[in-house]
């Protein structure tokens, strides 16, 4: 978390998505890509101990050594117990650039074998052939998959993977993915400042109650200091990922967002209203952004919020007493903090989203390489990991054997007892997401679906922007805001006909150098045509 | 001439392969950032409807503001993943103070036209990031006109409220002793502000001065692994007293983007 302000941005000189689209649609660079032509993976009937195997695994983890540590172990104890497999990790802090890098090694048949990543993410992976490995024949499969004879450690049976969580990685007709780790987003609240302002927190938060308070805090003293923390500093009610908190609003009224096929819906009524709302209250100073502000934790802890919304894989950073924190300690304040789901429109049948990292295999011309990429995968849903690795954050298993296991149950039963492994917001952060496991949903994944979400994190974040620089929401500006946001993320180029397997990304003027790149191609054809029309009118003249 | 067109044939394969390797590795900003090799005189009078540096600062959060600046160093040019637009984050500076140009967009062949010294007028936005003054949503246009700032010493100020005076700007401090990069280790640096970092990740490590430790960054995409700051920060002893030059930038206190190491 420390000193980076999320930059949703590619390095230039990788240009990755052109590099996949011209190594997806110049078919005759079979040397250079080859991924098109990959072959169907068939799981073969055994593995192949008598060979050696070298994967690369791309993990990701949160700027957490703790993290680290436990991919490491993980790497060491997987070797240890197939010492025929090498497993090389590279390690990333950024999503983003995991999918770029990804996209660029397609383009030159260079993925790694596992790879950590999001469904979103997979979904342009799948614009190729064969590039990624569906994983329901390996689940399935009686020697290697879920529980299988062959295995070497023990694993998840079948039907220990969390369903709900599984199949978030159905895209389309098959699982691409394996769920990792599951978390959701939670309030962190000050409780003390909550009941300060004279109100109570509930178990489940509703929107109006957090608006309600959140204004209550906005207020200020005679002296021009805000009354609830005497501080000059005071924002009541900060998101972290408005994307997701769009999404969830949209969800919990039951408005459109997209379908199942791409076609996109966000662009309704409730929107609208939600970004009054949003409005209303940014105005008043009750509201702001990560992006606009901060860190809500840094807010949080500095006294100067009431209410932040964060991941529970954010909770060690939540708190007097977190763990994890960017600031000083002169700075931070004294506080109760309670945790609980995010604000519902109907407390009573909650919805909230369900997000964290997958793990996907990528295809190789070797199926018995592919095979120990998927021992080395599955090696990830063993209790060790598992349990591990969801300690180190508010992060869920994703089986029930580890969430069942005694002492995944002794850990959660621990909480309070120190302020590192069993810091207490973090296990009521994981409580909280285990308690509501089945009212976690997931948006549809398409190929664009990235860019819906970005998209709908971006009407809040314009909206909020443009309030505080004194400008009129009103009917005109969201339709302007609306036209802006459907152009810049191309969202007018999505829609059904580009669901998996279904159209191409629109991707806009190709870059002077694919320019080139394509111009040597045509030349290439050029001068073989011109050396076997010039060929055959030579064998003319020599017959005739 | 079937051999030359045969060849001919070859090379341009070779060229199209070679095209679509591409490459993978991270990377950095401005090759050689920071490092004043010539110095011009800043103009001190500004165009119509420019603010100076003292309305700049005196300017509310989130108003409009017009200012003329000079490219220090830049960082790395991005691509945002889902619209494709490209932007880049600079360091800049007139005479009287430093302004942060944050993912000002920008094209690529754009932010190829912005060596340092580069002097550039700047409308945008004055905001705030966890006390990181900066422009956000910048749109510029390149005027005549060049100049390299020379560093600051600031070395008296390192603890004092009287730094973020100087936020952005390039500074020096001097004599500073190298120090464990975390309790109990005996490197001088680690990856990441909490050593869970991998080669091509921010190096963070500590100084002191006078008895109080600070910590300084090597922020990757201002000066990536193939620079020479990059490895020298990974040469460091605990022990070793070195003077620093960067840019102050600020994240819940001074964070400096340190561009220079000279180890005493």
């Amino acid at each position: 978390m420390k000193n980076k302000k999320v930059r949703a941005g590619l390095p230039c000189r990788l240009l990755p998505v052109i590099v996949l689209l011209l190594a997806l649609t110049c078919g005759l660079l079979t040397g250079c890509h080859g991924s098109s032509g990959m072959a169907e993976f068939q799981v073969p009937e055994s593995f192949d101990t008598a060979r050696q195997f070298e994967l690369t695994f791309w993990a990701k983890n949160d700027t957490n050594k703790t993290q680290t540590a436990i991919y490491e172990k993980a790497i060491s104890d997987f070797q240890a117990i197939y010492p025929n497999i090498k497993v090389n990790m590279r390690l990333y802090t950024d999503y983003g650039k995991i999918y770029n890098d990804v996209i660029t090694n397609i383009a030159t048949n260079t993925t790694p074998n596992v790879c950590i990543t999001y469904p979103d993410h997979i979904a342009t992976y799948l614009t190729g052939n064969n590039i990624v490995v569906p994983l329901d024949d390996l689940m399935q499969d009686p020697s290697f998959g879920f529980g299988g004879s062959e295995l070497a450690y023990d694993g998840p049976d079948s039907g220990e993977v969390i369903p709900e969580f599984l199949e978030e990685g159905r895209i389309g007709e098959k699982i691409y993915d394996l769920p990792y780790m599951r978390s959701t987003e939670a309030v962190y609240i000050n409780k003390t400042f909550v009941e300060k302002l004279g109100y109570e927190v509930p178990d489940t938060l509703t929107w109006d109650f957090i608006w309600e308070v959140s204004e209550a805090a906005a207020a200020k003293d005679d002296s021009g200091k805000y009354a609830v923390n005497g501080q000059n500093v005071m924002i009541p009610f900060i998101y972290k990922s408005t994307d997701n908190m769009l999404i969830q609003m949209l969800k919990q009224k039951g408005a459109g967002y997209s379908t199942d096929e791409g076609a996109i819906e966000i662009f309704n009524d409730t929107t609208d209203e939600i970004l009054y709302t949003v409005a209303d209250h940014v105005k008043t100073g009750a509201f702001s952004t990560f992006k606009i502000s901060s860190y809500p934790a840094n807010f949080m802890n500095a006294g100067q919020c009431v209410f932040a919304i964060d991941s529970t894989a954010g909770s060690t950073w939540m708190g007097t007493d977190a763990p994890l924190s960017d600031i000083s300690k002169d700075k931070l304040v004294q506080f109760e903090t309670a945790v609980r789901p995010v604000p519902q429109f109907d407390p009573d049948h909650p919805q909230m989203i369900s997000q964290g990292p997958s793990v996907c295999i990528f295809n190789k011309q070797d199926p018995q390489e592919v095979l120990a990429s998927w021992l080395f995968a599955q090696y990830l849903l063993t209790n060790e990991v598992q349990i591990a690795y969801a300690e180190t954050e508010g992060y869920v298993p994703v089986t029930s054997k580890a969430q069942t296991s005694e002492e995944y149950l002794d850990y959660l039963g621990r909480g309070g007892e120190d302020n590192a492994l069993h810091y207490q917001v973090k296990i009521d952060a994981t409580q909280m997401l285990i308690d509501n496991i089945s009212n976690t949903f997931t948006t549809p994944v398409f190929n664009g679906s990235a860019s819906l979400r970005d998209a709908a994190g971006q009407l809040i974040e314009s909206v909020a922007k443009s309030v505080r620089r004194k400008e009129t929401i009103d009917d005109a500006y969201l339709k302007k805001l609306y036209a802006n946001t459907i152009s810049l993320y191309r969202l007018d180029q999505l829609g059904s006909g580009d669901a998996i397997g279904g159209g191409k990304q629109e991707l806009g003027e190709l870059p002077a150098t694919s320019k080139a790149l394509l111009g040597i191609l045509a030349l290439t054809w050029l001068l073989i045509a011109v050396y076997f029309i010039r060929d055959r009118m030579i064998n003319k003249q020599k017959n005739g | 001439m079937k051999k030359k067109l045969a060849l001919l044939v070859t090379m341009a394969m070779v060229l199209g392969l070679t095209a679509c390797g591409g490459s993978s590795s991270g990377g950095s900003g401005d090759a050689e950032p920071a490092v004043p090799e010539t110095k011009n005189e800043a103009d001190t009078e500004k165009g119509e409807g420019v603010m100076t540096y003292e309305e700049y600062m005196a300017a509310e959060l989130e108003t409009e503001v017009v200012v003329e600046t000079y490219i220090q160093a830049k960082q790395e040019w991005l691509q945002d993943e889902t619209t494709g637009q490209g932007k880049a984050t600079f360091y800049t500076q007139d005479a009287d103070g430093a302004y942060f140009l944050f993912e000002m967009p920008c094209t690529e062949e754009e932010y190829n036209q912005l060596p340092a010294g580069t002097k550039i007028k700047v409308t945008g936005y004055k905001s705030e990031w966890s006390g990181e003054t900066e422009i956000t949503e910048g749109k510029f246009e390149i005027e005549d006109g060049s100049y390299i700032a020379d560093a600051v010493d600031v070395t008296d100020k390192l603890g004092t409220d009287d730094l973020i005076n100087y936020q952005n700007q390039y500074v020096t401090f001097k004599g500073l002793t190298v120090e464990p990069a975390a309790e109990g280790s005996e490197d001088a640096y680690m990856y990441n502000w909490d050593g869970s970092g991998d080669e091509g990740d921010d190096l963070y490590f500590n100084v002191s001065l006078n008895g109080q430790t600070y910590s300084f960054t090597i922020e990757s995409l201002l000066c990536g692994p193939d620079t020479d700051v990059y490895k020298q920060v990974k040469e460091l002893k605990v022990g070793d007293v070195v003077d620093l030059n960067g840019y102050l930038y600020w994240y819940e206190g001074p964070n400096p983007h340190i561009t220079v190491v000279t180890v005493q």
